[in-house]
Parts: C-alpha cells; structure tokens; sequence
C-alpha cells in the first residue's frame, strides 16, 4: 500500500472474496434483478418497521455472503458499515447480533466505496484477513428521514431521485482471487452552491468529475484504461452534468455508465430520475458488476460513489448541498 | 485549471477549483419543468373535485332538505373522510402526483397531510409518534389561519 | 349553474397553486400557507363570501377558505361582543372540520400500515 499523487492509494493485496445482496420489490424488477441474490415481495421485508426491514436486508446479506465464500462468523475480524439513518442505527442494530468488531461509517450516498477504501486499509497492511463491508439504504426511512411522509399527496418533480431498497456486501482478503481492489482515490467535499434538494444528482456531480480527473492524474492513466467508468446515483440530469464538466477538462469518457440508470427501467417503472442512495451503488456494484468482473466480460472498472452532504435541517437553513466522491478501482487478475 | 503542490519532495497536480465551470454544466443542464401539463392537470383535476363537491352539496340541500351551513359542512366531512381512506389506503400519494395542485389545495390535501404523518409516524408508538407528528405538516395552515384571522379580523373590527 | 362555477373557480384556484409551485419553485406547504393567508386578507373587502355564493363548494374546498371561515368567524364574535371575543371566535366555525379530521386522521393511523 502506498500513497500516489495527491489523494490516491494504491493497494497491493486486496481482492474480493465474495459479495452479496439483497433488495426489495423495485429493484428485483429492474434491468439488473436476475442477479440480486434474494428479494422481498413489498418493503416491510416481513418486519414491523422500515428501519427493522433495513436492518433484516443488512443482516440477509452477510448470511448470505457468509455462506457464498464458506465462512463463518468467526472467520470475519470485521465490519465496515454505513447507512442513511440518524446516526446510523441501521449499521449499529445490525452488528449488534455479531460477534464482530465493528466501524460504523457515514458517507451520504459513498457508503458502499467508502466502506471498502477503510476496509482495504486493514487488509493491505495484514492486520486483518477478511472484512466485510457492507452498506443498505431504504425508500421509505430515507424519504421519512430526508422528505415527506410516504402518503402524502406532494407532487415530486421529475429530477427527484428513487432511493434503492437495498442492501449490498463485499468480504474483501488477503488471499488471491481473480477480482482486486487496486486503486482508490478518496474524494473531497466540493460545493458549486446548488440548493435544490429534490435534485441531488446535479449537485453531486462537480465532485464526482473533481474525483475522476484527480484519479486519472494521480495514477497518469487515461480514461480509455478503464472498460467502464461508473458513478453511484447521479441520475439523468446529474449524469449529463458530469460529462459536461468532463468535456470541459478535455476527459471524453465513452465508457460510461450510472448506477441510478443501471439499477431501475427508467422507462417503464416509475423512478422519475433514477436510483439513489448507498443500496444504489451498493446492490449494482455488488451483484451485476461483479458478476461481469467473474465472467472477465469487465477487466478494468473504476467505480466513484456520490454522495450529497444535507440534512433536512441545513436544506431549510437555505445552506447549499455539497457533494463527495470517492472513488476504487476493480480489476481482474489472471 | 492545475495547481503544482509540494508535497514529501515531490510535486503533485491538483485540480484548481473554478465553480464556475461546474455551475455553467448545471446551468445548461437545467431540467424543464412540464408546466403546461401540469397547469392542465391541476386545473381539470381540482376543478372536478370542486364540481364533486358543489353536486354533493346541492343534494344535501335539494333532497336531504339540510340548510346552507350544515351542507357545507357535512359536504366538507364527506372530502375529509374520503382523502383520509385514500391516504391510508396508499393511493392519495399517486394521485397528488398527477394531480399536482388539484391535490394538495383542496381540503383533501390539508386531511392527507394529517393522515400520512400520522401513519408514518405510527412506529414510534401512539403518543411519541402518532399524536406528536400529526400535525408536523399541517401545523402550519393552523398556525398561518390563527395569525392572519387575528391580524384581519381586528383590522376589521377597528375599521367597523 | 353554480356547477359549473364550482368546476371553474376551483379549477383556477388549483390552477393558481400549480404555478407557483412550478414557476417560482415553492413547496406545497408554502402555497397552502399562502393561500390560507388570502383568503383572509380577501375577507378584509368582503370578497370571499361572493365568491362561495357565486361557486359554491369550488370556493369551499379550496385551502382558502380556511382562512376565510376563520376570520369571518373571528369577526362576527368579535362585533357581538367584545375585542376579546376575536380570540374565541378564530377556531369556532372551523373545529368541526378540524376535529373531525383529526380523529378521523387517528383512526386511519390506527388501522392502516405505511405502504411507502
């Protein structure tokens, strides 16, 4: 593990073990579904609260991947995880079952990237063997959390956003398998002063693109050496905002693609702009891109998670929405 | 747009940070709104919702026989149960959402706004959630019609 | 006939809120407000109650006559009596609407789940 260029890592025995995930209804239906590993036929997820059925998709996926890389609970000498509640309870309730240390992390929507640059941390320096990172977000506790009632009769405007229900998890090692973590770049807290808050995406994207173009000049790669750059949840508009500021900088970026597109049928569900939240990159990265990267379909993927730093109270303060982006690359070893 | 940093003996790029680049990309990608459609929405919507109402006040009075004031009541309780049934039963939300303005301005809208934080908030127990959250969106119409009743009513009073 | 005005004055009214809603990018709880708000600034010139006569529920339903019926209320104590009477009145004609709500907003919250 070393440090390149200004804000970059480059690791040296990270790899992938297995990762895991689990959602709701929406997403099972969406483009992506044949590969989610398990699915609840409405939110509740069989539980009496939303923020309980957050916690049963979290503890869903560790079982799950748990089970995929023939692990036990012992076996795991920690846990990286985030989501989108006060303080996140979510994370907190979820490990509170296991017998593993645990680092509860917030980073707005970056969680899932978040997770795994802190877990990776641990393994290239050997402390530990294997960490298992793990992220969710929930429609309705963030709409509770971040908006209005789920009933309320409120019109949202097309820019507004889908949060994914949705979990995702990845046991990252030291031992060699044919997926690793090479590169990351950990991003900084960029504000272009936005204000609206039913349009994140577009708020999130100047620091998406800050991130991308410092990676590539950390590291003196262009962006053809990735076969698909990815963004967490930018959505439609936050997306054309992104390759805007590109163009600007003169970084064409062909090899495109956003989570919050990938995750739901734009035309036929009703998302309005897309997917949102930590599940967002969290379930896409962890069941569709993975399975690419095993099937060596993807060699090279650089995934930069977005996430947009408000809380209700600073959007009714009039405060601006910065945003964050950090950023990891995957790659395939023979 | 590059910065040369010194950092450990070596020299790093750093991106030199000009919003304006990023606020002229948000600029050109601004999203329209469909005002037009939704101006047409809200006004048929909200319109018939007003014609519902003004039929069944009417039939209060023609074939009930109820006088004015007891059937612009009962005409009201009517749109406040029905919105409230609606609400719970999860389709007021796609409603509000064609129906924009026509949804919300109604009295219906005001019954929707109890009934969602009242459910929404329903987890956190009967007392702490229920009856505390009810009114965290509809407070303000209580509020905003005690303040400007009081402020008009004694410009009235005194203009007498 | 009065269906018809109810059909076009409520329509409009709707119509108004959309606008601002879309236009000048307000929520739906600051066009509320604001319309509660003048709906009683219009009882000031009398305005309100022609209109109701005029458009019946298309009047009523809106979110303005809140804002109407509370000020008028307000009033009318007020003159009977005393000043102090405004106080009383400003809830008087309105309860019924508001109570009523209230309970049946509890009872909705009892019997249904949140379906997100």
């Amino acid at each position: 593990m070393k440090r390149v260029g200004k804000n970059s890592i480059l690791f040296d025995n990270v790899y992938v073990l297995e990762t895991a995930t689990s959602t709701g209804p929406r997403e099972k239906k969406g483009p992506i579904g044949e590969y989610i590993d398990k699915d609840y036929e409405n939110l509740n997820c069989l539980e009496k609260s939303w923020e309980k059925a957050e916690c049963r998709l979290q503890k869903d996926v560790i079982e799950i991947s748990l089970k995929k890389a023939s692990l036990e609970e012992k076996d795991l000498d920690l846990i990286v995880s985030g989501d989108l509640n006060n303080q996140i309870v979510v994370s907190s309730f979820t490990a509170k079952d296991y017998d593993i240390p645990h680092i509860g992390i917030y980073g707005a929507c970056t969680t899932s990237i978040l997770s795994l640059i802190v877990g990776s941390n641990y393994i290239d320096t050997k402390t530990f063997n294997n960490v298992l990172c793990l992220t969710s977000s929930h429609y309705a506790t963030s709409e509770k959390q971040f908006r209005f009632p789920t009933e309320y009769g409120g019109q949202k405007p097309d820019t507004t956003t889908t949060t994914v229900t949705g979990s995702g998890a990845t046991i990252i090692t030291n031992q060699k398998t044919t997926i690793k973590i090479t590169k990351a770049t950990i991003g900084k807290v960029i504000d272009a002063e936005y204000k609206d808050a039913q349009d994140l995406g577009k708020a999130m994207a100047p620091s998406a693109a800050v991130t991308l173009k410092q990676h590539l000049s950390d590291f003196n790669l262009p962006a053809s050496y990735y076969d698909l750059i990815l963004t967490g949840d930018l959505s439609l508009g936050g997306s054309k905002v992104f390759i805007d500021i590109l163009k600007e900088w003169d970084i064409i970026i062909p090899n495109y693609n956003d989570c919050g597109l990938m995750i739901y049928d734009l035309n036929n569900q009703e998302v309005f702009s897309g997917g949102s939240g930590c599940g967002c990159a969290g379930v896409v990265v962890n069941s569709y891109i993975m399975a690419l990267l095993r099937k060596k379909i993807l060699k090279k993927v650089l995934v930069i998670t977005t996430g947009a730093l408000m809380n209700p109270i600073s959007t009714a303060q009039k405060e601006s929405i910065p945003g964050i982006a950090h950023a990891v690359a995957f790659e395939v070893v023979e | 747009m590059y910065k040369k940093y010194y950092i450990s003996s070596k020299y790093y790029e750093v991106i030199f940070l000009d919003k304006k680049i990023f606020q002229e990309a948000i600029e050109k990608n601004k999203t329209k709104r469909p005002i037009l459609k939704n101006s047409i929405y809200a006004f048929v919507i909200g319109g018939l919702v007003c014609l519902v109402g003004e039929v069944i006040r009417l039939l209060l009075m023609r074939i009930f026989k109820v006088d004015n004031k007891t059937a612009n009541t009962l005409m009201l309780l009517i749109f406040i149960t029905l919105s409230s049934l609606f609400t719970g039963l999860g389709l007021y939300d796609k409603f509000g959402q064609i129906a924009g303005a026509g949804a919300f301005v109604p009295i219906t809208g005001f019954a929707n706004s109890l009934t969602s934080s009242a459910i929404e908030s329903k987890s956190e127990g009967i007392v702490l959630g229920t009856m505390m959250n009810m009114f965290k969106l509809a407070g303000a119409i209580i509020v905003i019609g005690a303040v400007s009743s009081v402020l008009f009513g004694t410009i009235i009073y005194l203009l007498r | 006939m009065s269906i018809l005005f109810a059909f076009l004055i409520g329509g409009l009214i709707c119509l108004i809120g959309q606008l601002l809603v879309d236009l000048l990018k307000l929520q739906p709880v600051h066009v509320t407000v604001s319309f509660v708000f003048v709906g009683s600034l219009l009882e000031l010139f009398g305005l309100y109650d022609n209109i109701i006569k005029l458009a019946g529920a298309g009047a009523l339903l809106p979110i303005s006559s809140f804002g109407h019926t509370m000020t008028h209320s307000a009033v009318e104590l007020a003159v009977k009596g005393s000043y102090l009477d405004l106080f009383g009145g400003v809830f008087q004609q309105t309860s019924s609407g508001i109570a009523y709500a209230i309970v049946i907003a509890f009872i909705c919250s009892l019997i249904f789940k949140p379906k997100g």
